[in-house]
């Protein structure tokens, strides 16, 4: 019922003023409680300081799949349920999505590097995430060739669901196939095999990033509404001198 | 940095990326809002308004 009634688009916009200064807030106390835990994080007897970058890392790589999904859901509502906000959320989430994806492949590399000896390797795991980053680029690039928002959203919800069959392709890459990046350690069977002193840093720079996502993708939804209301607005302003 | 040990230069370079690429995209979508807002209050002095009459502020 919440959601329907967010669906009118003057609502919405009345709902995200209301929110997004306490989101705002919100982030920024858990990113600062985040930041202090993670610098304050004891080192990896194997890895030494270089374990911080986890604490960044990872909520940047759950994040780049995370949003993904949240456009597969999006694109279902464009396509089945045809709801008025499905394509605004999809597209305003996109170029998000791309930055935690750039960001994960950019915080694996600078971690590979001393740990692995390299930046880059082309096993599973790390090619099936720059294909997520290309997929993400390939959807911002089409919604900006297309000039029509409707007409682009239809084919932007195909590719989005086509794209989502390599989301289950990167969570387990790291088990069906022999990769220089390592297994699961935190959502597996049997629990975390990491230590609390480093899983609560971790789980709190999730949140953090996960609020960052949430405020982030509804103030670009806002833009995007009101740039539709923008476009609107000039084609009756050209409709009017040409008449 | 000293305390971070020998690869303090990888463990910095990744923070201060992250800080740089969410710091972009807080200034690129904010600059968005304005620029729409702008454009929005441009055309409704100019005239044109939605059929619903309603402008371009959430109430």
């Amino acid at each position: 019922m919440f959601l329907a009634r967010l669906a009118n688009p003057s609502r919405f916009l009345a709902f995200t003023a209301r929110v997004l200064p306490w989101l705002a807030v919100a982030t920024m106390v858990v990113m600062a409680l985040g930041l202090y835990q993670s610098w304050t994080a004891p080192d990896d007897y194997q890895q030494g300081a270089t374990v911080k970058i986890m604490f960044i890392h990872v909520p940047n790589a759950w994040l780049s799949m995370f949003v993904w999904m949240v456009m597969s859901v999006s694109a279902l509502g464009t396509l089945v349920w045809k709801h008025p906000l499905a394509d605004v959320a999809a597209k305003a989430a996109a170029p998000i999505g791309a930055s935690f994806t750039f960001l994960a492949l950019a915080t694996g590399s600078l971690w590979g590097r001393p740990m692995w000896g390299t930046y880059w390797q082309w096993d599973a795991r790390l090619t099936s995430v720059l294909i997520l980053f290309l997929m993400y680029l390939s959807l911002i690039a089409l919604w900006r060739a297309v000039e029509d928002p409707s007409r682009a959203a239809r084919a932007a919800a195909v590719l989005t669901l086509v794209g989502a069959i390599n989301i289950p392709i990167i969570k387990f890459s790291v088990e069906w196939w022999n990769t220089l990046h390592q297994g699961e350690s935190v959502f597996r069977m049997g629990g975390p095999t990491l230590d609390s002193a480093f899983l609560i840093p971790l789980f709190t720079m999730a949140i953090a990033f996960t609020l960052l996502f949430i405020t982030l993708h509804l103030a670009a939804m806002r833009n995007e509404i009101l740039r539709r209301r923008v476009r609107t607005l000039q084609m009756m302003q050209a409709d009017g001198r040409a008449a | 940095m000293s305390a971070l040990g020998p690869y303090a230069a990888f463990i910095g370079t990744s923070y201060a990326l992250v800080a740089l690429v969410v710091t972009g995209l807080i200034a690129a979508i904010g600059l968005d809002y304005r620029r729409q807002q702008a454009e929005l209050r441009r055309l409704e002095a100019s005239g044109v308004t939605r059929r619903s009459g309603k402008t371009s502020e959430p109430s």
